[in-house]
């Protein structure tokens, strides 16, 4: 496993609408001394100034599986170019791919977990979408797509901030932490962020999704801080976890009170789970909500089980596994979030806290 | 006993053919290899994608990341037949009368013997394109079916649907039976007199390999642990019948077939470089190659009967010899 993963090649994807600052990052990865070379897959050779052979144009080809999944998509043309890339391998360390401002990034991402041949010579790094602080609303208003880029991506990059007064931007981060509490957030102009805070990201990398963003789960739970706060005294408990018994201590879906915005999150919490229980339902939740769910992301603490375990999905596609055993003294608690549209929080919760470990 | 003649290469393999008798191999670096009295070493595409060979007049037509469409004969003489803008190249064929083929994104071209083109747009890319044997005639493979045009007249091009993605397509050598192979694990067929459907399904991996058997009575397939090889013979082809499984390996996925041009014989690649040839009557298997450093990724037998070209996706290409 670990040896297929050092010779597969990273791959970022980078979302935005048009104008919201994609060319000049891909402009600055392609010409930064950072001594990597990178392949580019983009839609239209456009405005790219950098004159490099890897940069392939191709059309994008969203094609259904027909495995009666209607959520299942992928890039068809990603398949080829890909392949046809990695015919020849030695020519760059890694891949970008820049989509149209209206695309649909899951069709992209699912590309890397439902073909086989792409999936065993290269891996999805992080999706990064690009936003333009003063045209957001706007876009939220006339497009689901400026949406879901922010909903699904790994690294938001809030660019233009020079454009508005600091009250619309706190506003404008407000808006993307509604609908994206897990991404991480960049405040740029002239997306001048730090390529390390782009590339090699291991968002999807179970070993390493969670890790880079130890407080992932907790950007939207401000209330639930007194809970959490005073759980770090119960490292003494002998059994090592606290049952929360009779406590509110779920943070319940935000059905965002900002206008446009469709997308909502789910963030759960709890001790520990009966892997009997967990893994049936998140199976099933998957199968029955896999359209509505953009991404769901989590930690899972199994009763009587001493590694922590890391699950990650996209619509209907779940993967997980075993990511290091727990340190002494770290609270044995499950945290899970659902990004996506028309989640039922209520019956989320419920079903999930009877998964808990007698 | 067979023996091999090995030719070590840097790269990938895209196609291994015999042109002027003489072994070829064309890379994805667009050299073209030969074993003529020695290595020789020329080069076409500026970045190999795509080949085909045409048997008709012993040639490999090339298409590349350039754009670029080349012909290459015997003595790898690689002449730049026409080119299609920057885009990358996705898919070449040959047909009857000299024509040509080729594809970029939504765009199928047909360059005529005389130099003339003819361009066909789609609604979607264009995966995969075949001539028809008989006629004028070529089909596409896109999403959610296949299309064929009549490039010499006129007329409306005719539409087969199949809900799914097909990404490669062939004609059976008698133009009955149209196949495509798709994104997911399957074959899909019509037959053409009717637009009856054919379903092969159950591979486990996708299926990038087909090679029609003699006077087209058998279609062979890569994607599983075993070539899989349907029946044509009858009117309806495999419908009802079950396929042969030849070669199985219990550790290993067949990645390229190839059937011997009079016999009801198949080479079968691996994944692990070994290469098996297997008769259809008996199942009976003799190893021709040990395995190597990469996949199979294509193979022909020569004229004589007597040799196989092989490549392989690591580069370790070669011939061997059954005469021996």
């Amino acid at each position: 496993m670990s040896d297929a993963q050092t010779t597969q090649i990273p791959v970022t994807v980078l979302t935005g609408y048009l104008g919201a600052g994609k060319t000049t990052l891909l402009n600055r990865i392609l010409s930064e001394n950072h001594g990597k070379r990178y392949a580019v897959i983009v839609n239209e050779f456009g405005e790219i100034g950098i004159d490099n052979e890897l940069i392939v144009e191709s059309d994008e080809e969203i094609y259904e599986m027909n495995n009666g999944c209607v959520c299942c998509t992928v890039r068809g043309d990603l398949i080829r170019v890909v392949e046809g890339l990695m015919r020849r391998p030695g020519r760059f360390d890694a891949i970008v791919i820049e989509t149209t401002g209206l695309a649909d990034p899951v069709p992209v991402a699912q590309t890397f977990f439902m073909d086989d041949d792409v999936r065993s010579k290269t891996r999805l790094d992080a999706v990064v979408a690009l936003v333009d602080a003063k045209h957001l609303p706007l876009r939220l208003k006339d497009s689901r797509e400026a949406e879901d880029q922010i909903a699904f991506a790994d690294v938001v990059v809030l660019n233009k901030t020079d454009l508005v007064t600091p009250e619309e931007l706190s506003k404008v981060e407000a808006t993307i932490r509604a609908i994206n509490p897990a991404a991480r957030i960049h405040r740029t102009t002239r997306a001048g962020v730090a390529l390390s805070e782009v590339l090699d990201r291991g968002a999807f990398d179970l070993s390493r999704a969670l890790e880079n963003d130890p407080h992932f789960l907790e950007a939207r739970d401000d209330h639930d801080h007194h809970h959490h706060d005073h759980h770090d005294h119960d490292h003494h408990d002998h059994d090592g976890h606290h049952h929360h018994d009779g406590h509110d201590h779920h943070d319940h879906a935000h059905p965002s009170d900002i206008h446009d915005v469709t997308v909502q999150s789910v963030s759960l919490r709890g001790g520990e789970m009966d892997p009997k229980k967990f893994f049936p339902w998140i199976e099933k939740i998957t199968q029955m909500e896999g359209p509505n769910i953009l991404r769901l992301k989590g930690i899972i603490a199994l009763k009587g089980d001493d590694e922590r375990y890391v699950i990650q999905g996209v619509h209907m596609i779940i993967e997980g596994d075993h990511q290091r055993a727990w340190k002494d003294g770290e609270k044995h608690e499950s945290r899970l979030v659902f990004i996506g549209r028309e989640l039922d929080a209520e019956r989320l919760k419920k079903s999930f806290d009877a998964c808990q470990a007698a | 006993m067979p023996t091999v003649a090995p030719l070590d290469l840097q790269g990938h393999c895209i196609a291994a053919v015999f042109l002027g008798d003489v072994p070829h191999f064309a890379l994805a670096d667009g050299t073209i290899h030969r074993l003529d009295h020695g290595h020789k070493t020329t080069q076409a595409n500026d970045g190999l994608l795509a080949a085909f060979h045409d048997a008709a007049n012993d040639r490999l037509i090339t298409g590349g990341e350039d754009g670029k469409i080349f012909s290459v004969t015997a003595g790898s003489n690689a002449a730049e037949l026409a080119s299609a803008g920057k885009k990358w190249i996705t898919s070449v064929a040959a047909g009857p009368q000299g024509a040509v083929a080729y594809a970029s994104g939504k765009i199928a071209f047909v360059r005529f013997a005389d130099g003339k083109t003819k361009e066909f747009l789609h609604p979607r890319s264009v995966e995969g394109l075949a001539f028809s044997p008989k006629g004028m005639r070529f089909g596409v493979a896109r999403y959610n079916g296949a299309t064929l045009h009549f490039p010499a007249a006129n007329g409306k091009p005719v539409e087969l649907e199949w809900a799914g993605a097909h990404t490669g397509i062939t004609f059976s050598p008698d133009g009955a039976f149209l196949v495509t192979t798709m994104q997911e694990n399957a074959l899909h067929g019509w037959k053409l007199a009717d637009g009856k459907h054919m379903r092969m399904s159950g591979y486990p991996g996708k299926v990038k390999s087909l090679s029609w058997a003699p006077r087209g009575k058998w279609l062979a397939s890569s994607g599983a642990p075993a070539a899989i090889v349907w029946p044509f013979s009858g009117k309806d082809g495999p419908m009802g019948k079950a396929p042969l499984e030849l070669g199985t390996r219990g550790n290993a996925m067949v990645t390229s077939v190839a059937c011997h041009p009079s016999q009801d014989v198949v080479a079968v690649g691996y994944d692990d470089g070994m290469v098996m040839a297997v008769r259809f009557a008996d199942a009976k298997e003799v190893l021709l190659r040990r395995p190597g450093k990469g996949a199979i990724t294509s193979m022909m037998w020569d004229k004589e009967e007597r040799r196989v070209a092989f490549g392989s996706a690591a580069g370790d290409c070669g011939v061997i010899d059954i005469s021996a």
